[in-house]
């Protein structure tokens, strides 16, 4: 690298303990062991989240493992799962910290001889400070991946709130100060694309797009998620459900509903996909009825 | 490594050519990559960069084959002697059968190298992927690739039905691989940056609506539902803001008094919760008939933010197509041609006529416009020289709430030839729409809440 990009490379805070990965091969060997086979893009992203230091925003279709890989890089690095579930209205008081009042009340009240200054000096003290699940991912001392689940359904003051978190690492409340992360937590966000997440906080993160799996991948993972299937049988789901995506349906198929698929053939003792055993089961993989139609047709379920 | 710089900046600026809005703190992070990733893998450098310098999964449809120009996966021919038709066609058959990604590749190499030259003298030479192809002809080895796939494992399982639309969608695949090797061939010999800016298609929204091709509006379809939620919750937040309204004067000086006077709790006007009403007349002629049927799909689409949705169609005729619309979910595709095959919308003649078309609404269909209707007009008001009534538009636009015309014209095409478009515009509120992302953030404006 040249000089110029040297000097940069110190602007940008490293991490004092050891990297987490090594090599983006040992991103994928070590997220498999847990159970999640990563596509060369999920794991060169997470590398690269976890050299840069920089939050990993997580986009795709429903049911492809945006979650699970969350809890994934969780089990590999050893570290707490700390969870912010976004909703509609979900704010300050319920994403960051919240002080107790309850408990200041009692104080107060408990604290009857003292002076003014010394009582409001007390109630404004970590002690009845209830830390919410952002707060917590930045005071810990132990590594921690700080999950912030379905973005897209908060609203835009949410993301204000976000950014500060998410460039600084540091959370600021008026009457303590600013608390800054000691320990940077390994940060992702998911979104179903519901909403347009602001250029601000998609300029923050590192962009990751999970479409559906190769169809290599998809094979090695039903293959993994429901080891009872046939080697056969499982590279027929996987083809069908390929077949599927496809086609021009009002919702396709994700890697969910072809393991779901894969449990219920189990649990039908089928053998091998025929006619009849994909017209009964077609159900389990399409959750509408226009599409369960348009797919028999396609698939001529009734030519038999 | 030197150069190694100019390539990621000049593949940011290519990338902000095409409308992917990248900063400088990008490009550094972008750097950064390459230098945790190193030149080892080419597919990992790909992931990473796109990771650093992307936003959102759209903009990978551009991204990928820029990408292939200034990080190419080799230099000059492929090296091996040229190799002729039909022994290129004998290996892509049996890299198609048992679907080889990377022999794949090598063989768009060896095609391209072999069949795809033409020209002879430097400056006027090239490769093309369109000759290529045409020599090849890939499409033609469907049949052959099934029978070799087919005799291999008995063909007999249920999957095997399958079997043809996988081998068609490899052979998509060997396509683009010729067309990304044509490219770089191209780029080698000429201005990498410019063949990087202009023969690199742009994504579906910023097609234009008159020039996109089938393939492009059919993937322009598949966005309406995601750009349908997008712009529902804009809507939404629109109305909710909307809704906490202005101060009303008079009732807040009349709580005041029992405060003596103080206005101590100021009171917000109140605004009835009426969800607007839309009425959409399109011009569904040859000319603009793309912009009206992704229109239309849009606002159908966004039907459960109105009390009441209204579509007509017209060509010189005007007929309302409001219940094909509803039947169009399940088969977008076909909508067009459903409507032009179901609905009156031709008389004598098929060119369009915008002064009969509107006359005709305002006679026949006059009531379904009240204060509370939002009309949008879309088309390019070429009327083909007849009167283009405008005592129709101003009535029209006297009656409802508010009148807009939404035109895929360039705003300098606007008046040429017989367009009448400067004469509408006088009347009604004209706005030049001529891609998704236009119109995605005209209808996100001027959507009534």
């Amino acid at each position: 690298m040249n000089k110029r990009l040297d000097s940069e490379r110190t602007l940008i805070p490293t991490q004092p303990e050891a990297p987490l990965f090594s090599s983006v091969d040992d991103v994928s060997a070590r997220l498999a062991e847990t159970g999640y086979l990563a596509s060369p893009a999920v794991a060169t992203t997470v590398f690269l989240a976890a050299r840069l230091g920089k939050p990993l925003l997580v986009e795709g279709p429903a049911g492809v493992g945006k979650t699970e890989l969350a809890k994934a890089v969780a089990q590999v690095a050893k570290a707490r799962l700390i969870r912010l579930q976004c909703y509609e209205g979900v704010d300050e008081s319920r994403a960051l910290y919240e002080w107790n009042h309850a408990k200041q009340l009692l104080r107060i009240s408990a604290g009857r001889d003292e002076s003014w200054d010394e009582t409001r000096t007390d109630i404004f003290s970590e002690e009845f400070l209830l830390p919410r699940p952002l707060l917590t991912a930045i005071r810990g001392d132990e590594p921690t991946v700080l999950l912030i689940d379905e973005t897209d359904k908060a609203d835009v003051e949410m993301e204000g709130l976000l950014l500060e978190v998410l460039s600084d690492f540091q959370v600021t409340v008026p009457e303590l100060g600013t608390i800054t992360a000691t320990r940077r937590p390994f940060v992702v966000l998911t979104s179903n694309a519901g909403r347009e997440l602001s250029e601000a906080l998609r300029r923050r993160c590192l962009f990751l797009h999970i479409g559906f799996p190769e169809e290599e991948l998809e094979r090695r993972i039903v293959r993994l998620k429901v080891p009872g299937l046939g080697a056969a049988l499982a590279e027929s789901v996987v083809r069908v459900v390929g077949a599927l995506r496809a086609m021009d349906l009002r919702k396709v198929p994700s890697v969910a509903e072809t393991i779901d698929w894969a449990h219920t053939l189990l649990a039908l003792g089928a053998d091998t996909l025929d006619e009849a055993v994909v017209r009964d089961t077609l159900g389990v993989i399409l959750k509408h009825q226009d599409d369960v139609q348009k797919a028999a047709a396609k698939l001529d379920l009734d030519a038999l | 490594m030197s150069g190694v710089e100019e390539r990621i900046t000049g593949l940011v600026g290519a990338l902000r050519a095409h409308g992917v809005r990248i900063g400088t703190g990008e490009s550094v992070d972008a750097a950064l990559a390459v230098e945790a990733l190193g030149f080892a893998d080419r597919d990992l450098l790909r992931e990473g960069l796109a990771a650093t310098l992307l936003h959102g999964p759209g903009q990978r449809a551009v991204f990928d084959p820029v990408f292939d120009l200034y990080f190419p996966r080799g230099v000059g021919g492929p090296g091996t002697e040229g190799a002729g038709r039909d022994e290129l066609r004998d290996r892509l058959a049996e890299a198609l059968a048992a679907d080889d990604r990377s022999l794949m590749a090598r063989l768009a190499a060896e095609a391209v190298d072999g069949l795809g030259g033409y020209g002879s003298s430097p400056g006027s030479d090239g490769w093309s992927a369109y000759q290529t192809l045409d020599r090849l002809r890939p499409q033609t080895l469907l049949a052959r690739v099934r029978d070799d796939v087919g005799g291999r494992d008995g063909g007999a399982g249920f999957a095997d039905r399958l079997l043809d639309d996988e081998i068609r969608r490899r052979i998509e695949v060997f396509r683009q691989l010729v067309a990304t090797e044509a490219r770089r061939r191209v780029a080698e010999r000429r201005d990498r940056d410019e063949i990087a800016r202009r023969a690199v298609r742009p994504t579906a929204d910023r097609v234009d609506f008159l020039y996109a091709g089938r393939d492009q509006l059919a993937e322009l379809r598949r966005t309406v539902q995601p750009l349908a939620r997008k712009l529902a919750t804009r809507l939404a937040a629109r109305r909710r803001r909307a809704a906490r309204g202005t101060i009303d004067l008079r009732r807040t000086l009349r709580s005041s008094l029992s405060t003596g006077g103080v206005p101590m709790r100021p009171v917000l006007r109140r605004r009835r919760p009426a969800r607007p009403e839309l009425v959409l007349l399109c011009d569904v002629s040859g000319s603009v008939s793309g912009f009206s049927d992704f229109t239309m799909l849009l606002v159908q689409a966004l039907h459960d933010q109105f009390s009441k949705i209204r579509v007509f169609a017209f060509v010189n005729r005007l007929d309302e197509v409001t219940g094909l619309l509803e039947h169009g979910r399940a088969d977008p595709d076909g909508l067009g041609a459903r409507i032009r095959a179901e609905a009156r919308l031709t008389g004598w003649h098929g060119s369009s006529d915008y002064g009969v078309a509107l006359g005709e609404f305002t006679e026949r269909y006059g009531a379904t416009v009240g204060p509370r209707t939002t009309v949008f007009v879309l088309g390019d008001a070429r009327t083909n020289m007849s009167d283009p009534n405008l005592a129709a538009v101003r009535e029209l636009a006297r009656s409802a709430r508010r009148v807009y015309w939404l035109n895929p014209e360039p705003r300098a095409q606007w008046g040429t030839g017989d367009s009448a478009a400067p004469e509408y515009a006088e009347l009604v509120e004209m706005h030049e729409c001529r891609t998704a992302r236009q119109l995605g953030a005209l209808i996100g404006g001027l959507l009534p809440v």
